[in-house]
């Protein structure tokens, strides 16, 4: 039997004015296994916490319960104190007795009774708890990146100027991710091109950092500062040591394909560099579209055995530098971590459901992404913003917002935070290149909260004369060469027909469509839109509940570059406060199993929300067989008990919340 | 003295750690904190206390215990009936505990956890919801009225939830009681029961 010692605060008058604490203590004494119990004013002050020091040494106690306010207020104080005294902080219970007793009751006689029940409970807990230990567990001080955009590339760069090792991960041919399809960024019109690809170079030079584009990771396993990552490093077809990226393959390639990065604005090749100041500056082969591979591929399919002579083939002939390497096969890669950061971005919200705005129909309804492209200097028409239909600067253009997002028919309920500000961007953009141009913006609030970004709105409305009318356009039909927009105005309170040249739909930012996949991959959790979450929306925003999974940008919630940035940076110091870490320690209060009872059903291990459950192989000790048995990876199980519960023959126990404590908390409660 | 009162430390003792005379707080909560009767040893509780139907409440630490201190934060006033175990997630609460509460004698048992889609432990509480389902109706078949069981979603932000389920709980099972609903508390159960004796949970999901 445990030597339980019971503390009962009075907090000052808080528990006291309601609480007959001297009662409590009196009954508290008469409790099976309490062999001292007292009270003060403030059992958290120092002199309440040396009285619980003195009794532990004086008293010989191996268990304390402290009756005072919410374990969630003090239960590391008294834990740390009792730790100080040399007994084990897990043989340590709380009664709640102020937020959950004396400050939601006025009968003082039904309160002082409640107070004991706790108690008694806590002294039941307590006298059943089993001292617990956290074990210490190496990290590897790896880190890695999922996503080259700005988010990934700034958090690669953080963890990297720190010393630690860092693969930065994308699946595109190059790092830059949606920043490098964007001409000037809001609200200083400084151009994305000039402070993004300076840092796209630092990536690619940094010693401590290694670069895997055209890749994509498989497979992760293990936990918290020992992640086992699957890589597949994709065929590139391009020999990356030998090529200079002198483009000569790119011009002589017959094929041609939309391009993604222009938003199908322009054709690519089928051997291509997404931009030309693409990093690493290596082409890729798109195996679908060359004609080399679909002539391979045809052959095998039409499986007369016959060696079939590949097609095209120009590319390699063409080749200075005989870098083009048509057998290179897909490379699959386990490598350690200790950390990951997802940073793997969002996909834009597809107008073609905007069936009343053409969905998709009329060349001159344009999302803001293809908007992007049409004032990039680097893009299909060198900057000019012309119609799609017949290369004509427009006169008329009408922008409009909210395309999907705060829209619960057919969009996202969320608003996309960026397209208020990236729209007025576009309309001071229309207005400084097409000084004549009208131009319209349809929205249903603006939300330009953001460091100058009120005043760079303002500065659109009042300087520039964009005419912002507060309403939804109801339908866009072509009218002529013209596209007739139908809306409302709603302040004015009156019904708009503009005939527009142009119309540019902001689109809302989504998950990514494969979020599914990549949130079972690394075991975690999205929200109902396929956003990652975090593990505390306001206290922990760049962590995941899952330990060692970290997030940043616009995988999270729709973000515009700033936020992204705060968060790289903010998930790499998290990164790195883990890797500063001489070791980790282990939860103490977690699920364990009584290999004798388990019959090995597996349950648990099919509803661990963390898959901490694996099996393993033992020999009986009773009848000498091997047979399979539960065990709980101590670094991944979360403590949720939810195993415990499911166990069909109660071999799983949860230390800290065990079995016999709650039937004993149970037992004692009822006894009185 | 007996052996027990040994076990007081006094207000003699407490004094000798900390004197009463030196603290600050003296004059300003002697007057509210001691109760008639405090400083010699003191009365029995009337019997009226032990009356009342009792609830046992399993709340997830993580939303319905942070909702039931938020309701103290906000000191809404609600029934004494209850009694608060914290389980680290309302999918620990194997529904074996939930019999083994009634079959002890207590009148009313609430299972709390995180809104569905909000759990801590991401899908904890979809265990619960699904163990609950089946167990609710169970309770019938064992001759228990479902009536006395209840599962809520409360979280953190909703103390007065918690309230309001603690109050309906109280006024439920007070009614229960006029009906002769509610069981005599038994008085040898426990002794009955063996130290270790655990039930195999009935739940298999």
């Amino acid at each position: 039997m445990r030597r339980v010692g019971v503390f009962v605060c009075w907090c000052g008058s808080n528990i006291a004015k309601t609480v007959d604490v001297k009662q409590v203590v009196a009954e508290a004494a008469k409790l099976p296994g309490v062999v001292y119990a007292t009270d003060y004013r403030y059992m958290c002050s120092e002199p309440g916490q040396k009285m619980i020091q003195d009794a532990i040494k004086e008293r010989h106690l191996d268990a304390v319960v402290v009756a005072s306010c919410s374990p969630t207020l003090h239960e590391t104080t008294f834990q740390n104190c009792i730790a100080g005294a040399g007994l084990n902080p897990y043989v340590f219970q709380m009664a709640n007795i102020r937020e959950q007793c004396s400050w939601v009751h006025s009968d003082h006689d039904l309160a002082t009774v409640k107070a004991l029940d706790q108690t008694a409970i806590a002294v039941a807990e307590a006298a059943k708890g089993k001292p617990l230990s956290r074990s210490q567990m190496p990290i590897t001080r790896r880190a890695l990146v999922l996503g080259g955009g700005i988010a990934g590339i700034q958090a690669a760069l953080d963890i990297a100027e720190t010393g630690h090792e860092v693969t930065l991960v994308e699946r595109q041919p190059s790092i830059g991710g949606r920043m490098a399809q964007f001409d000037k960024t809001f609200p200083t019109m400084d151009c994305s091109a000039c402070i993004l690809t300076p840092k796209m170079v630092d990536a690619a030079k940094h010693p401590n950092i290694t670069l895997m584009t055209w890749s994509e990771v498989e497979k992760v396993a293990g936990y918290v500062g020992n992640f086992e990552v699957t890589i597949r490093k994709r065929a590139r077809s391009v020999n990356m040591e030998k090529c200079t990226g002198c483009g000569v393959c790119e011009e002589k390639c017959p094929t041609k394909v939309p391009s993604e990065f222009d938003a199908g604005m322009r054709e690519r090749k089928a051997i291509f560099r997404p931009f030309p100041q693409a990093v690493p500056n290596v082409p890729v082969i798109d195996r679908e579209n060359c004609r080399y591979f679909r002539g391979l591929a045809a052959a095998a399919e039409s499986a007369d055995g016959k060696p079939v002579k590949a097609r095209c083939g120009v590319c390699a002939k063409v080749c200075p530098a005989e870098a083009v390497d048509y057998d290179q096969g897909d490379e699959l890669m386990t490598e350690k971590f200790g950390a990951i950061v997802v940073a793997t971005g969002c996909d834009l919200y597809d107008p073609s459901r905007m069936t009343e705005y053409g969905g998709g129909r009329f060349a001159d309804v344009i999302t803001g992404e293809q908007f992007e492209r049409l004032v990039n200097v680097g893009g299909p028409t060198e900057g000019h913003i012309v119609r799609l239909s017949n290369h004509e600067e427009p006169k008329t253009v009408v922008f409009i917002q909210c395309v999907g997002s705060r829209d619960d028919t057919k969009g996202y309920p969320y608003c996309s935070k960026v397209c208020c500000m990236y729209t007025a961007k576009h309309a001071t953009l229309v207005k400084e290149k097409l000084p004549e141009c009208e131009v319209y913006v349809f929205y249903m609030d603006i939300r330009a909260a953001g460091k100058n970004y009120e005043e760079f709105v303002r500065r659109a409305q009042e300087e520039l004369g964009v005419k912002y009318l507060r309403g939804r356009v109801s339908r866009i039909y072509p009218e002529g060469d013209k596209l007739r927009v139908k809306g409302a105005d709603s302040l004015a309170g009156v019904a708009v027909e503009i005939d527009a040249d142009l119309v540019v739909l902001a689109t809302a930012l989504r998950a990514r469509d494969d979020v599914a996949q990549v949130a079972r991959m690394l075991s975690i959790q999205t929200d109902q839109y396929g956003f990652f979450s975090e593990a505390h929306p306001k206290l922990r925003p760049v962590e995941n509940l899952f330990a060692g999974i970290y997030l940043a940008g616009a995988c999270q919630y729709p973000r515009d570059i700033p936020d992204t940035v705060a968060a790289a940076s903010g998930a790499a110091a998290k990164v790195c406060a883990l890797f500063s870490k001489p070791s980790i320690l282990s939860e103490p209060l977690i699920a364990e199993v009584n290999a004798a009872r388990c019959s090995g059903c597996l349950t648990c291990k099919s509803i661990c929300p963390f898959d901490a459950i694996d099996s393993e192989v033992i020999k009986d000790r009773l009848t000498r067989e091997e047979r399979t048995v539960a065990k709980v990876n101590e670094a991944v199980c979360q403590g949720c008990g939810g195993c415990v519960a499911a166990c069909r023959s109660a071999a799983l126990n949860l230390r800290g919340y065990a079995d016999e404590m709650i039937l004993a908390g149970m037992e004692a409660l009822c006894q009185r | 003295m007996s052996a027990v009162e040994e076990k007081v430390a006094t207000s003699g003792a407490a004094a000798r750690m900390e004197p009463r005379s030196s603290s600050p707080l003296q004059g300003e909560d002697q007057g509210e904190g001691e109760r008639p009767g405090g400083q010699t040893l003191p009365r029995p509780l009337p019997e009226r206390e032990r009356s009342a139907p009792r609830v046992l409440a399993f709340l997830c630490r993580w939303c319905s215990y942070a909702g039931a201190d938020l309701a103290g934060g906000g000191r809404l006033q609600y029934p004494t009936n209850v009694r608060v175990l914290r389980v680290p997630c309302s999918a620990r609460v194997d529904p074996a505990f939930v019999l083994r509460a009634f079959r002890l004698g207590m009148d009313g048992v609430l299972v709390a956890g995180c809104h569905p889609g909000d759990c801590h432990y991401s899908k904890g509480n979809f265990y619960t919801r699904r163990r609950m389902a089946i167990f609710k109706p169970w309770l019938g078949y064992l001759g228990i009225d479902p009536r006395r069981f209840r599962l809520e979603w409360i979280s953190a932000s909703e103390g007065h939830r918690f309230a309001q389920v603690i109050r309906e709980m109280a006024a439920d099972l007070e009614e229960l009681k006029r009906q002769g609903e509610l069981p005599a508390r038994p008085e040898s159960v426990i002794a009955s029961e063996g130290e270790e004796s655990r039930i195999a949970s009935p739940s298999t999901m």
